[in-house]
């Protein structure tokens, strides 16, 4: 395999539940220490997508490459001992579970022997306090602390860290900044690319065509289950990219046409039904 | 003030807060004697039968599910037992067996629909509590013509399930719930099988996509709360030589207050088992400890029905207090 090779790759992948036909022939690869950006609005497939690279779903037709060998996956937790790492939108964090209980659920360290083996807590805390350091969230020095307590940053940063502690090669991040602030989403963005410094393969899934644009070294725009435009950085301005989401009626008409009311109209934008 | 606010946000703070204003409530308002009370047998006894019901209930709570089913699964428990060993007078080992594996039957049952159906618990635990009102009181009628069914227990059986301990009227049920109490400790707050509960209770979709065995451990959860409860059915059949088929209704309440004062969240993802441990003893103090004071015992159902509000209150502020506090460092 040589370091040209997709990490994990998507050839033609189409996904239906029943009837319906959620992804249509759907290409993707990512490198490592590249992040590619996936764009959609909502509705467009994208959750459905992050769960087929998760082993959620398996694809109804094509197939799924990890390393340049096809690869099926028997459920997530086998997509995860392959290296492929899902950080969901509010963290996939326990907020009543201490940071180093979170840290390690599901591969807790333990000592003692037999049935007497025991969670080995202060170990737990001090690796989860040093990753999540590493990750440049310094606020974080005890791990005793409730997860609750932890900014959606924090949280963010607290699972992104997790997946690279366990040796993730494939990171997908799913909306991160979606329902943070401003500052906490330069944050997330900081780490995505301390992630992307340290080899990763980042998938990172929004609809914030800034935050995409600021990271991202190869994006994809999904349009009602299908790739609409596959474009790496540079070839494309943010207008385009936002145009391309909405599904090609371009925002640049819609403002057009608001302005043209406005203006036969006394400067009043158009009435807009109220809600029932 | 450190330390102070450190013990406040654990889980059990708001049970042992209850537990001391109930002591405090009756010394003062009762006269009670804590002594004799300490040294009374009715209301260890009591904390017994329902506390192990409890411990398993609490960790089905705490993984964000409920089973009240329980309140039939005594009585069942208690025939099962007094029908076999009494009414046919087959070996009471048999009847022991019978009496769990009724109890794992049921729990299997209660967590296969749970796990495979979006019913919620309560709908589902419900509709096995009324059913299997109605098996053990049809079917003790069918099998034995009685409602009551009295049986002999060999000596071991009474050793081990239903006797006196220390010579006097303290129940040797009351080391099993000890023992258990110890079990479940270690399994709940010492193994990482207690982790896997927070989680499931947390948040249930990332704790299955963190690849913990979510409905294998939710079905075990329910065998865990069914046979605890024909458990407790059994020892009571053994001790008294007899059993009645009852409602049992009581004690799914009383189960669930404990459990709920031991400052579970109904909701999963919090709670202890030293809590839960504190919230039985209250509990059971509040409800046989009365016979101890000057107040007439009638009251006993309002002092719960305060208690249970109260501590849910401080449950509530505790909580929110563990989430919001920024603990430092403690070093050398």
């Amino acid at each position: 395999m040589s370091a040209n090779t997709p990490v994990i790759e998507l050839r033609n992948v189409d996904k239906s539940f029943g009837p319906i036909d959620v992804l249509h022939e759907i290409s993707l690869k990512v490198r490592a220490g590249e992040v590619l950006c996936l764009l959609g609005d909502n509705g467009a497939g994208k959750s459905t997508l992050i769960k087929t690279l998760a082993g959620v779903h398996a694809p109804t037709r094509g197939e799924i490459l990890v390393d340049g060998q096809p690869t099926t996956f028997d459920g997530p937790r086998d997509a995860q001992d392959r290296g492929i790492a899902t950080v969901h939108q509010f963290g996939g964090t326990y907020p009543l579970m201490s940071i180093g209980r979170n840290f390690f659920l599901g591969m807790e360290p333990t000592k003692g022997f037999g049935p007497f083996k025991v969670f080995d807590r202060a170990k737990a805390n001090r690796i989860a306090v040093e990753e999540v350091q590493k990750m440049g969230i310094t606020r974080i020095t005890d791990g005793d602390r409730l997860v609750g307590g932890l900014s959606g940053g924090e949280r963010q940063s607290l699972a992104i860290a997790r997946a690279v502690y366990f040796g993730a090669r494939v990171l997908i991040l799913d909306e991160p900044t979606a329902a943070l602030g401003v500052k906490q989403a330069a944050h997330v963005l900081r780490i995505v690319n301390e992630a992307k410094k340290r080899g990763l393969a980042v998938i990172f899934i929004t609809h914030q065509v800034m935050h995409a644009m600021t990271v991202g070294d190869h994006f994809a725009v999904l349009i009602r289950g299908a790739i609409a435009a596959d474009f790496r950085k540079g070839e494309k301005t943010r207008e385009e990219i936002t145009d391309l989401m909405a599904g090609g009626e371009t925002m640049a008409d819609l403002e057009a046409s608001i302005e043209g009311y406005m203006e036969t109209h006394e400067g009043h934008p158009p009435k807009v039904a109220p809600a029932e | 003030m450190d330390m102070i606010s450190s013990v406040l946000r654990r889980p059990a703070a708001a049970s042992f807060l209850s537990l001391l204003g109930v002591l405090i409530f009756y010394v003062i308002f009762g006269g009670v004697d804590l002594g004799k009370l300490a040294g009374a047998a009715s209301w260890v006894n009591y904390a017994a039968r329902i506390g192990i019901v409890a411990l398993p209930v609490a960790l089905l709570m705490i993984s964000g599910e409920i089973d009240i089913s329980i309140g039939a699964m005594i009585p069942a428990g208690a025939m099962t037992t007094a029908i076999i060993a009494g009414h046919y007078e087959l070996p009471m080992i048999l009847a022991v067996i019978a009496a769990l594996a009724v109890g794992v039957l049921v729990g299997l049952f209660n967590g296969l629909l749970a796990t495979r159906t979006s019913v919620p618990t309560l709908i589902i635990t419900l509709g096995t509590l009324v059913g299997m009102q109605g098996i053990v009181l049809a079917g003790s009628k069918l099998l034995t013509g009685a409602a009551s069914v009295p049986l002999n227990a060999p000596d071991w059986a009474k050793t081990v399930f239903g006797d006196f301990i220390f010579g006097g009227s303290h129940q040797v049920v009351i080391i099993w719930w000890i023992i258990l109490t110890a079990v479940f400790w270690f399994l709940m707050h010492k193994s990482k099988y207690g982790n896997w509960i927070f989680a499931i209770g947390g948040d249930k979709v990332s704790a299955k996509n963190a690849g913990i065995p979510v409905d294998r451990i939710t079905i075990l959860l329910f065998i865990g709360t069914a046979t605890s409860a024909s458990f407790v059915g059994m020892c009571h059949a053994i001790l008294f030589n007899s059993a009645q088929v009852s409602g049992g209704m009581n004690d799914i309440f009383n189960i669930i207050v404990s459990v709920v004062v031991g400052g579970v969240l109904l909701t999963g993802g919090f709670g202890s088992i030293l809590g839960v441990f504190i919230g039985t003893i209250t509990f059971a103090i509040v409800i046989k400890g009365i016979d101890f004071t000057a107040i007439d015992r009638n009251w006993a159902n309002l002092i719960i029905g305060v208690m249970l509000l109260a501590a849910v209150g401080m449950n509530e502020t505790f909580r929110k207090k563990a989430l919001t506090a920024v603990t430092k460092k403690k070093k050398g």
